[in-house]
């Protein structure tokens, strides 16, 4: 378990983490989200003892990291794949750790194998391409068998095939009981894998709640509708109050579920070609909740872009 | 204790030490080996010239031990250190050590193969080890190298820049102090107290072991005592890893 409180990192002028307290609870994958510089990695590092906080505190089990012993026996992460030497060998950079922490040498051939590096376990990891680097900082994650992982980013880098394993892979470990704390932009995947959101924006805490309920909390449930009498329809929507919008050979409904349509279509005898549930899109409600506290803008619209990408995966 | 196991297979597992004991061992040999085959009456072998290379030793292990730390922040490994070891002051004095004792075994080889080798380019020259000031001129070139190299790790620890960390240490050894020299009237009297002049009088000492010769490697201008002179160099290191401990341990990885 891992608990935050009035976490703040200031440098200098610039505020990256504001007052954010969270808990982090064991058997499930949350998931850690945010804009660029929202102050996702300063938090992580801040839990690993690698940057003090200005003010506040985490705890994982209710210790400071600093004071865990043996800590990549409790806790284990993956922040930055590419932080091995790379003249080094796969072996000997997770052999080091291992020996830092009195884990046996056995284990280093275990995660090896687990991870699938076997083969290249003697080669140099500067030689490793992005994806082989991403499995060796998951294989040092796991040195410890330890009960908190902590993954910033862990899909970069992998193939589809990469991506479903680390995703059934960290669902395995949630069963387990550990609890599994990941960063990432990949919205899509997050929705298949965590289970409960911590969304931050700016450094403030913005939402902490299931995936489920922050979808349903930012987008609208609207309705699409298609039919060859939408004039007869249309009206008579607008006078039971619902909201109507047009979209492409259709219509968008919302304030109205798809049962009340149904009949209104009926009573008004038009013929439905479709009656479509909209559900919200991870993306949608991303944007949508955390579209001031972006960082760094583009100038690309983004409702308009999420709507448009929603679209077209539906 | 496993903290120097650790470093040690972070050290030996790289090839940078490998490759500066090969550029320690073959400057110094090969600069010894043109000095003593070209002494003469006037300017004999004693056993001080089977020893005039090991500053150039010594510069090159100081830049080892320097990239023994930078290159742990260059790869940002030593965030992964600081994760296996949040102890930060521990891990770096196991570094700090494991460095040294390869300086002091780097020392002393070079130290000797220069030694030998002399022996073996002038076999008619005295170059027996009779008294302590011989004694200290090879042996004393180890411990020398060990403070050195707890010199330069804690620039390192403060820089954390591998080229600023290097040009730093090198100029300050090669060319710094011998330039506080110049400096009118007080010049002098600064550099008689200034660290490494201090070290080469422990190797030095007041030129005993180049038997009187006029010529060759200027000596120290310390006042200290040899022994005194290494104690002196050694308060100097501490001092300096001090400071690059307690500066590591409370600023961010």
């Amino acid at each position: 378990m891992i608990e935050a409180q009035g976490l703040t990192k200031r440098y200098g002028d610039k505020i990256a983490v504001d007052d954010l307290s969270f808990t982090v609870n064991p058997g499930r994958v949350t998931g850690f989200l945010g804009p660029n510089g929202a102050g996702k990695s300063t938090t992580m590092r801040m839990m690993l003892g690698l940057d003090n906080p200005t003010r506040g505190s985490v705890t994982i089990g209710g210790k400071r990291y600093t004071e865990l012993h043996h800590p990549l026996r409790t806790v284990g992460a993956l922040l930055e794949a590419r932080w091995v030497h790379p003249n080094r060998s796969a072996r000997a950079h997770l052999s080091w750790m291992a020996k830092s922490n009195k884990i046996s040498p056995k284990r280093v051939d275990e995660v090896l194998d687990i991870v699938g590096l076997t083969e290249v376990a003697g080669k140099r990891a500067g030689g490793f391409s992005l994806g082989m680097s991403q499995r060796l900082g998951i294989a040092s994650a796991l040195l410890g068998d330890p009960e908190v992982l902590l993954f910033d980013e862990p899909v970069n880098g992998l193939d589809p095939e990469g991506i479903l394993w680390i995703r059934k892979f960290m669902q395995r470990l949630a069963d387990e009981g550990r609890t599994v704390f990941v960063s990432s932009h990949l919205l899509s995947e997050m929705a298949l894998t965590a289970t409960e959101l911590v969304v931050i924006g700016k450094g403030k805490l913005i939402s902490q709640s299931t995936t489920e309920e922050f979808v349903a909390r930012a987008t609208d449930s609207t309705v699409k509708v298609r039919s060859p009498q939408l004039d007869r329809l249309r009206p008579a929507l607008e006078d039971i109050g619902a909201t109507v919008t047009e979209s492409d050979g259709g219509l968008l409904v919302s304030g109205a579920s798809s049962d009340k349509i149904g009949e209104l279509a009926m009573e008004n005898r038009v013929t439905l070609h479709e009656l479509a549930p909209q559900q919200g899109s991870l993306e949608q409600a991303f944007m949508q909740i955390t579209g001031d506290s972006v960082e760094y803008h583009t100038d690309i619209d983004t409702a308009d872009a999420a709507a448009a990408s929603a679209a077209a995966t539906n | 204790m496993t903290l120097l196991a650790v470093e040690r297979i972070k050290l030996l597992s790289t090839r940078s030490p490998w490759w500066c004991a090969l550029t320690a061992l073959l400057l110094t040999g090969g600069f010894t080996a043109l000095v003593v085959s070209n002494t003469s009456p006037q300017f004999p072998a004693t056993v001080a010239s089977t020893q005039f290379a090991y500053s150039f030793g010594m510069a090159v292990i100081m830049v080892l031990a320097t990239l023994a730390v930078t290159t742990e922040y260059r790869f940002g490994t030593i965030r992964t250190t600081f994760q296996a070891v949040p102890n930060r002051t521990a891990a770096l004095l196991a570094k700090t050590s494991v460095v040294a004792l390869i300086a002091l075994l780097i020392g002393e080889v070079m130290a000797f193969l220069s030694w030998g080798l002399s022996m073996a380019i002038k076999p008619e020259a005295d170059l027996a080890l009779n008294s302590t000031a011989d004694w200290l001129n090879v042996a004393g070139v180890g411990p020398v190298c060990a403070l050195a190299a707890v010199v330069a790790v804690a620039v390192g620890i403060l820089v954390r820049h591998s080229a600023g960390a290097i040009s730093l240490v090198l100029i300050y050894f090669l060319a710094a102090e011998n330039l506080i020299t110049l400096i009118p009237e007080i010049g002098d009297d600064i550099y008689k107290w200034m660290p490494f002049n201090v070290a080469h009088k422990f190797v030095t000492g007041d030129g005993e072991s180049a038997g009187g010769a006029a010529f060759g490697q200027p000596l120290s201008t310390s006042t200290l005592s040899p022994w005194w002179a290494l104690a002196y160099f050694a308060g100097f290191a501490v001092i300096m890893l001090v400071v690059a401990l307690a500066t590591a341990r409370k600023r961010d990885a």
